[in-house]
This record gives C-alpha cells, sequence and structure tokens, in this order.
C-alpha cells in the first residue's frame, strides 16, 4: 500500500450523476488489482476530514480512473478537481476479486454505482479468457450504468428501461440459460440487493464473491471501524478495508 | 545530526522525542508500519486490552463530523493472553517504547491484567484507559468517580513493575480533580484526553448515526478542549501530562507541550496521514531551530499567561 500524490488527469461525466476521475499514479496503477480500492483526501483542509473510499475502476498504464456519484461534501469536491492538481490518494487498499475458481462464464451484477469495479475485472476476466454477462439495475433508466460493460441486460425498478424489477430478479430469470455452463457471480451495490443476491446463490448453490461496503475511518485496518459479522465465527467481525472489501459470500453475514 | 534534543521525559519513562501514537488509532502497530519506521518515533501505545477478547460493537461503528469523528468501536480488542501470544511479538522487533493500555470493568479486572502483562520486558508502560464512553460497564462511569479512579490507580500500582498513566476523561467538570486523584494514588503521570460524547442524527430515518446512539468525539474539534484540559492539570497539579486530542499537525503538537504537556500522541490523525508521526520530527526540530531552543523539553509548560 502506498500514499501517492495523483495528478488529475480528467474528469468525465458519463450518466446523470455519474463521473470518471481518471489519475496518474504509476505506483498505484502498477500494484492494482479488481475490486481492490484507493482511500482519497479529497481536499488539503480538516473538510471533509476523512480519506473517502472508492473502487479503482480500471487501470491503464500508469493511470487509474475511479467511478463516483455525488452524494455529498467529499465527492463534490471531487468532482470539481481540474485537469493538473494533484490529489493525495492512499492505495491499492483491500482484498480484490479472486479470478480462480471452476467457471467459464462470469456473470457480473451491479446495482447502481456498483458498477464501479466492473470494468477492471472484465478486462482482467476476458485476459484469462472467461465468458462474460453483465447484468446491471437501477431505480430508472438513468440510474442504470453499463460503461465498459460487456452483454448487458438493464433491469429497472420502474421498468422505464429494459426488465422490471431488480438486478436479482432479472439474475434469475436469466439464470436457466447457463444451466449447461460452469458460472461464477460477481455481484456489487447497495446491501440489500447484495443480501438477496447472497440468498440466491445459496439457494442455488452457485460460487460467488460481492465487493461490500460500510462507513469507514481509516481503510487500512487500524481503526476497527467498518466491521462485517463473519459467517463462520459468531465471535467474530471482518473489516471490510482490510479483509474485504470483495468477500466469497460464504464467508459473511450481512447486516 | 541536528543539534536539538528531542528528547523527553514522562515520569520515569524516557522517550527518543514525545510523539506517541495514540490507543485505539493504530491498532497493534503492523499496519502503520507500513507508513512509518517505528523506530523513530518516541512510542506507541497499544489498543485498549481487557482480559478476556472483546468482540466490540455492531456497524456502524464509526461517522465524520465537522472537523472530527465519532467512533463508538466498543474496545474490540484480542484480549491479553493473544496480545501477549502474537501481537507483540511484532512490535519486539523494534527499538520504540511500548506503552501497554488496558481497560476493564472492575478494579480486578485491572489488576488482572496487569499482573499477566508487568512481566513483559517489551512492555515500557502502562496506561489505564478508565475513559472509553463507549462500553456499558466500567469505563466512563470509573472515569467520572474520583474514588474509582485512585482505587484503580492504587491497586494497578501495587502490581505494575513498570510506570503507570492514568488516561482521564474530558467528560467531567474539573479534570484536574481526577489528575490529582491519580497522583495522590501514585500515578506516575495522566494523560489527557480521551474522546469527548457526541451524537449525530440522520434526518431522513431520524435515527442515531452510530449504532450505540453516542460515541467519542475525536479530531480537530476536539484540540481547544483538550488544551484548556491540559492546561487546567498544569496550573493545578504538579504530575506529567501526556497531551491528545486533535492534533493534526507539528504545530498543534507545540501547543500542546506548550501548555504543559511532556509529551503528546497522535490519534484520529493517523487515519488520514499515517506518515505523519515520522514527518513531524523533521518540522520539530525546524521550530526548535528557529526558536533558538536547544532541547524540546523546555517547551513544556512555556506558556506566558
Ligand atoms: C470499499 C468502498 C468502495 C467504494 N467505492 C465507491 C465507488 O467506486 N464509487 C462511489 O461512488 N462510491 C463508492 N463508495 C462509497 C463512497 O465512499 C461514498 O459515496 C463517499 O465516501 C461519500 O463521500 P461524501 O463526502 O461525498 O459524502 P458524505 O457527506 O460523507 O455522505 C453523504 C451521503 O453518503 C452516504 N455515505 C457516506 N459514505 C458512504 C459509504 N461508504 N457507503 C455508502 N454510503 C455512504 C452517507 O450516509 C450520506 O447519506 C465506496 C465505499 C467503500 C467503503
Ligand atoms: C477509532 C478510535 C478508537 C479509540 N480507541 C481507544 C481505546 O481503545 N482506548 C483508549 O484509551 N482510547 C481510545 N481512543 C481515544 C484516542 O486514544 C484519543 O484519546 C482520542 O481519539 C483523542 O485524540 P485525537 O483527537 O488525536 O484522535 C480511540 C479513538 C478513536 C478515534
Ligand atoms: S476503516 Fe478503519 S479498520 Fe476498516
Amino acid at each position: 500500500m502506498f500514499l501517492a500524490n495523483a495528478k488529475v488527469d480528467s474528469v468525465t461525466q458519463i450518466g446523470t450523476n455519474v463521473f470518471l476521475l481518471k489519475l496518474q499514479s504509476d505506483k498505484i496503477a502498477a500494484n492494482a488489482k479488481p475490486g481492490q480500492f484507493v482511500n482519497i483526501k479529497v481536499s488539503n483542509s480538516n473538510f471533509p476530514l476523512l480519506r473517502r473510499p472508492f473502487s479503482i475502476c480500471n487501470v491503464e498504464g500508469d493511470y487509474f480512473t475511479i467511478m463516483f456519484t455525488s452524494v455529498g461534501e467529499g465527492t463534490l469536491v471531487l468532482q470539481k478537481k481540474q485537469k493538473g492538481e494533484f490529489v493525495d490518494v492512499m492505495g491499492s487498499a483491500g482484498n480484490g476479486f479472486s479470478l480462480d475458481g471452476n467457471y467459464e462464464k462470469a456473470i457480473i451484477v451491479a446495482g447502481g454505482i456498483g458498477a464501479a469495479p466492473f470494468p477492471f475485472l472484465i478486462k482482467e476476466l476476458e485476459k484469462i479468457g472467461k465468458g462474460i454477462i453483465c447484468l446491471s439495475g437501477g431505480r430508472t433508466k438513468n440510474d442504470c450504468i453499463t460503461y465498459e460493460m460487456k452483454n448487458v441486460s438493464i433491469a429497472t425498478d420502474d421498468g422505464s428501461f429494459g426488465f422490471k424489477g431488480n438486478v436479482v430478479e432479472l439474475l434469475s430469470s436469466q439464470i436457466d440459460r447457463y444451466k449447461n455452463e460452469r458460472i461464477k457471480i460477481f455481484g456489487c451495490g447497495p446491501n440489500a440487493m447484495l443480501k438477496s443476491l447472497q440468498q440466491f446463490c445459496f439457494t442455488r448453490n452457485i460460487e460467488a464473491e460481492i465487493s461490500t461496503e460500510s462507513s469507514m475511518a481509516c481503510g487500512f485496518g487500524i481503526c476497527q471501524g467498518c466491521p462485517v459479522q463473519s459467517a463462520t465465527d459468531k465471535n467474530k467481525f471482518l473489516l471490510v478495508c482490510k479483509d474485504g472489501p470483495v468477500f466469497n459470500v460464504k464467508d459473511i453475514e450481512l447486516p | 545530526m541536528s543539534a536539538v534534543d528531542l528528547s523527553v521525559s514522562v515520569g520515569p519513562l524516557k522517550l527518543r522525542n514525545p510523539i506517541l501514537l495514540a490507543s485505539g488509532t493504530v491498532g497493534y502497530g503492523n499496519e502503520i508500519s507500513e507508513f512509518i519506521d517505528l523506530n523513530k518515533i518516541g512510542g506507541i501505545v497499544t489498543k485498549s486490552l481487557s482480559l478476556k477478547p472483546r468482540k466490540g460493537n455492531s456497524s456502524q461503528r464509526v461517522v465524520e463530523t465537522p472537523s472530527g469523528m465519532l467512533n463508538a468501536i466498543g474496545l474490540a480488542n484480542v484480549g491479553v493472553e493473544e496480545f501477549l501470544k502474537t501481537k507483540i511479538q511484532f512490535l519486539k522487533k523494534f527499538d520504540t517504547k511500548i506503552i501497554c493500555n488496558i481497560a476493564a470493568s472492575s478494579v480486578e479486572e485491572y489488576v488482572e491484567c496487569t499482573k499477566l502483562l508487568t512481566g513483559e520486558d517489551t512492555i515500557s508502560a502502562f496506561e489505564i484507559n478508565v475513559s472509553c464512553p463507549n462500553v456499558k460497564e466500567g469505563g466512563l462511569e470509573f472515569g467520572n468517580d474520583k474514588k474509582a479512579v485512585a482505587k484503580i490507580t492504587e491497586e494497578v500500582k501495587k502490581v505494575s513493575t513498570k510506570p503507570v498513566f492514568i488516561k482521564l476523561s474530558p467528560n467531567v467538570s474539573r479534570i484536574s480533580e481526577f489528575a490529582l486523584a491519580a497522583k495522590e494514588s501514585g500515578a506516575d503521570a495522566v494523560s489527557a484526553i480521551n474522546t469527548l460524547v457526541g451524537t449525530a442524527f440522520d434526518i431522513f430515518s431520524r435515527k442515531p448515526k452510530i449504532k450505540n446512539i453516542t460515541g467519542g468525539l475525536s479530531g480537530p474539534a476536539i484540540k481547544p478542549v483538550a488544551l484548556a484540559k491540559v492546561l487546567e492539570i498544569k496550573q493545578n497539579v504538579d504530575i506529567p501530562i501526556i497531551g491528545i486530542g486533535g492534533i493534526f499537525s507539528w504545530q498543534d503538537a507545540v501547543e500542546f507541550m506548550i501548555a504543559g504537556a511532556s509529551a503528546f500522541q497522535l490519534g484520529t490523525v493517523n487515519f488520514v496521514h499515517p506518515n505523519i508521526s515520522e514527518t513531524m520530527i523533521n518540522d520539530l526540530i525546524l521550530y526548535c531551530e528557529k526558536m533558538k531552543i536547544s532541547s524540546l523539553k523546555n517547551l513544556t509548560g512555556s506558556f506566558i499567561l
């Protein structure tokens, strides 16, 4: 893990409230793995005070990208970054997705901004010859992100586009198509979605990894601020920042 | 080599420099050592240890507030036994002072923990946490009760072979009275301050943002309060003080020393700038050179009122 002064290359708006921030840091780019995150000090002042965690969306040479929605002060500051500015970044943090497993087809399941870690993952999965199917869900058509996804189907809660319902219901409606293939699911999104995805995978006995979120203070294991219940040991919390943010669905109990 | 002498003493404990890492903000040292050389700082205070492992509170444990944060970790820790077996092995590799912080729910538990730990050579001193706001039993109740603070200090001193520092709660009206109780019961120094009790609500769900309802406030927001508490102790009780609370820069640290601290601890800042304890060393030297201070310890309590 490094502290790096990353140079802003660009901020691009790719959706109603979806932005890509491209940063230059050879150290972070060279060491990043899909599903890991960076922890960004968005300002030089005490406001906001703490770093903000973001999944690494993609890596290209010395550059890496994050994808974010603007939800508060920190993301608002990021949205306004100018080319050439420097940003204090810690990374790459946490445990990412494991590409291992007995599967030939990867099914990517994203809820809203949960699409963020997948461009990088998809690139790496393609390198090792895995087939890729993407499902992306959101409240309305405007909330569904398909950036750099492959073979995408869309679900909207209000039915304004694609399948009407949530993304796990969409998955459920399509799963029989893959009954003769070995599949592995990769999921990221809000906790409620991850919970129903987890249930779905248990019922069908499908191998799956999910990228989770928690409020955080440090992002590297020193504050104990990001507990998630271990599924195997009732007396133990795991830390989202250090043991995760990606977990095998079998390892955690979501709140 | 600089001519400036950064070494300080906290009672009988000699430190290479006054920079300590605060309890609960660096775990047991391994993660932060990716960012700093522990051999360069004064020492590290461990996460509060209890006799048995504690799982801690469930999520949400932390939230940011203006220039600060609230935490209700609930003293999640590995327990004394596991600490001695595994965690201390890592710390042994460094030439830095290890101050072992103990939190318990009864006087007997404090004594028991001290007895188990005091034989370990690597430990240089104890910091007794009588002031954690986030656990039901013990914790703040002790920190709020002068007699309890005196009793704990006295009993721990009896069994400890190392210096004993009492970490005081700021959630009292006269902190100097607690410092006096600690001193009269044999404490070698006091650490001030622990976090201030605070809370925050989500205005849409109308629920507290922290599962525990209240949490401990830390960070720059508490610095003026902490400084005033250090000054109050300095002006009323003759006991060494370790200053803690909202230090985010070397300038903040210097302020604490001027107000009366012999050494200081860095807490929340480690989450944001994990290397600051090391980068601050040079800044302190430059300050001393500029101010023609040959020995940093001369700064302690040097305020001009
Ligand atoms: C491992 C990890 C990876 C993440 N990856 C991404 C990503 O790739 N893209 C992205 O847009 N966001 C991501 N997030 C969430 C992101 O960190 C928060 O949106 C961001 O911290 C909000 O900061 P803010 O200052 O703008 O908002 P704040 O002012 O802090 O909060 C505004 C609102 O956002 C909510 N919020 C704050 N922090 C979080 C959080 N960690 N999770 C969920 N809600 C939160 C608050 O409850 C509040 O309602 C990730 C979080 C984690 C833990
Ligand atoms: C997440 C967190 C956990 C803490 N855990 C402990 C603890 O276990 N024992 C203790 O004595 N103090 C604990 N503290 C208090 C700090 O050691 C320190 O007294 C306080 O945070 C004020 O300093 P700061 O503003 O520099 O953080 C904790 C503080 C934080 C932020
Ligand atoms: S955020 Fe600090 S331990 Fe995970």
